[in-house]
């Protein structure tokens, strides 16, 4: 069945890069019909708060939603929110979704996101086991919020450190559990590792590392406790497990795209189909900068790659080459990230981790900076941004030096 | 609802009446206008929501956070009256004022 509509631009995934290609592709004068799929019942909304103020509950579902919902209806775009797309056929340039629609279009944006990695042990599918990854997830951690109540987190990474971090101020006894050797191994240098796991266990809560979860412990249904193997049972009333995430590539694969760690595209986030683009976490795209390709897990890189597609589909040149940045919060700590820290040769420490909750460490690589995670310090944070995109090669001592000011760091 | 305008920094004027209690820059992005970018979502992580507020506003306004204070202090287009506008609630207070915005985020 063919919905009768003129084809248009149908953009998969309802997510911050779709978002973001509907204003920019108004923005760059495209007036036709614009179809977004999602598989979510809400609008497009974003999902960092969704580990931090929104499940402490500090904002609410308008402060997180990206535009109103009637924007959409204003912007003559289709919103098809609950439903999913079961299959692209790029060669009739079609859409299917998984209610037996058709839906013809000129050009496709796929913008599917990414999944939450599911952890594949006995109890798993027990009550009380959750992911964070969309609002509903959120509402299902919460209904857990009760002071006294226990959460053991699965996963020591920004995502289980955040929710630690606001399970915590609610008054819930939280432990943390990381199968590494310190918590955010995959991500950040030891001295970044021991100063969050200071912090957290300052705070209360229990980090143990090196400790695999072999199993979830149940009754009546509900999860009572995780089993690390050993021998030793953690009890809880709720699980969270936070242990990375999934590209949503299935329907780029099965329509015959490129697909090589995330759906391949190239600077302008084109596709190996002529009018299919994709763009956010499912992407693997260049990075000029890094002189490589990247899979990220970013707002900036959904809504930058968002405002690259919509040019692109536009016909015009707006290539995406950025240092990437992240962001944390916990308890009152803000860490930025900028650049990428794999490979670095040497960590440089301006600060006082072991005892202060203000730092920063810079990673160079052969003395060119090439990534900072700094902690409640935006002026390493911001000026490091600059000096990576220009491969800047430093002194490591006049990185170390707090009396030199960071604007001045650059010069010999 | 207070009334606030916002101006690109071609000159063209937007103005809103905004529910109190959200920031400026929630109302400029939820009312898609053109020029503040806020890619953090008012985290006060990126730095993407300058704008320049005239000096009869500034004592309306609550002082800066030092987070806020030393990334405007960073920022490519920064100047003395620089605010990042999700730092900024609107109230009553700020009925009529009228904010400049930046020639790019970036």
């Amino acid at each position: 069945m063919s919905t009768g509509e003129e084809a248009g631009i149908v953009i998969i995934g309802a997510g911050q890069a779709a978002s973001q290609a509907v204003v920019s592709l108004r923005a760059e004068g495209y007036e036709g019909r614009i179809t977004l799929i999602g598989d979510e019942a809400e609008p497009p909304y974003q999902r960092p708060p969704l580990s931090k103020k929104f499940l402490a509950g500090e904002i609410g579902f308008d402060r997180v939603e990206l535009k109103p919902a009637e924007f959409y209806a204003g912007a003559n775009c289709a919103l098809m929110l609950s439903t999913r797309v079961s299959a692209i056929d790029a060669a009739a340039k079609t859409v299917a979704t998984s209610d037996g629609k058709l839906i013809p279009y000129t050009k496709l944006l796929i913008a599917t996101g990414s999944r939450v990695r599911e952890i594949n042990v006995p109890g798993f599918d027990l009550e009380g086991v959750h992911y964070l990854r969309s609002v509903g997830d959120v509402h299902d951690i919460q209904s857990h919020f009760k002071a006294g109540a226990k959460l053991v987190v699965v996963g020591g990474g920004y995502i289980g450190l955040e929710v630690a971090a606001v399970a915590k101020k609610n008054g819930i006894a939280v432990t943390v559990l990381e199968t590494a050797d310190r918590v955010l191994a995959r991500v950040v240098d030891p001295i970044v590792s021991k100063f969050y796991e200071r912090i957290h266990r300052a705070a209360g809560v229990v980090i143990e590392t090196g400790v695999t979860v072999v199993g979830f412990e149940g009754k009546d249904g509900k999860v009572t406790g995780v089993d690390s193997g050993d021998g030793k049972i953690f009890p809880c009333d709720f699980v969270v497990v936070g242990i990375g995430i999934i590209p949503n590539t299935e329907l780029a694969v099965n329509a015959g795209i490129t697909v090589d760690n995330g759906i391949v595209v190239d600077e302008m986030t084109r596709t190996s189909d002529e009018n299919i683009f994709a763009a956010g976490d499912c992407t693997n795209h260049p990075n000029g900068i890094f002189d490589r390709r990247l899979r990220l897990e970013s707002v900036q890189n959904a809504i930058e790659q968002g405002k690259t597609a919509a040019a692109a589909m536009m016909g015009k040149d707006k290539p995406y080459n950025q240092v990437p940045w992240f962001w944390s919060d916990q308890y009152d700590l803000k860490l930025q990230i900028a650049g990428l820290s794999q490979g670095y040769t040497q960590a440089v420490t301006r600060g006082h981790p072991e005892t202060d909750n203000n730092f920063a460490v810079f990673y160079l690589k052969d003395g060119v900076l090439i990534a900072v995670d700094a902690v409640n310090r935006p002026p390493e944070f911001m000026m490091s941004k600059l000096l990576i995109a220009q491969h800047a090669k430093l002194d490591p001592a006049r990185l170390a030096d707090e009396s030199i000011n960071m604007k001045e760091v650059a010069k010999a | 609802m207070t009334k606030v305008t916002f101006i690109e920094h071609n000159g063209k004027e937007h103005t809103l009446d905004v529910a109190d209690g959200l920031t400026l820059m929630e109302a400029a992005t939820k009312a898609l206008i053109p020029g503040i970018d806020a890619d953090c979502g008012g985290a006060c992580a990126c730095a993407t929501c300058m704008v320049f507020v005239p000096a009869e506003w500034e004592s309306k306004l609550a002082a800066k956070e030092p987070m806020e204070e030393t990334m405007l202090e960073f920022c490519e287009h920064s100047a003395e009256n620089s605010r990042l506008s999700c730092q900024i609630k609107v109230s009553p207070a700020l009925e009529g004022i009228r904010v400049t915005m930046p020639e790019s985020q970036h």
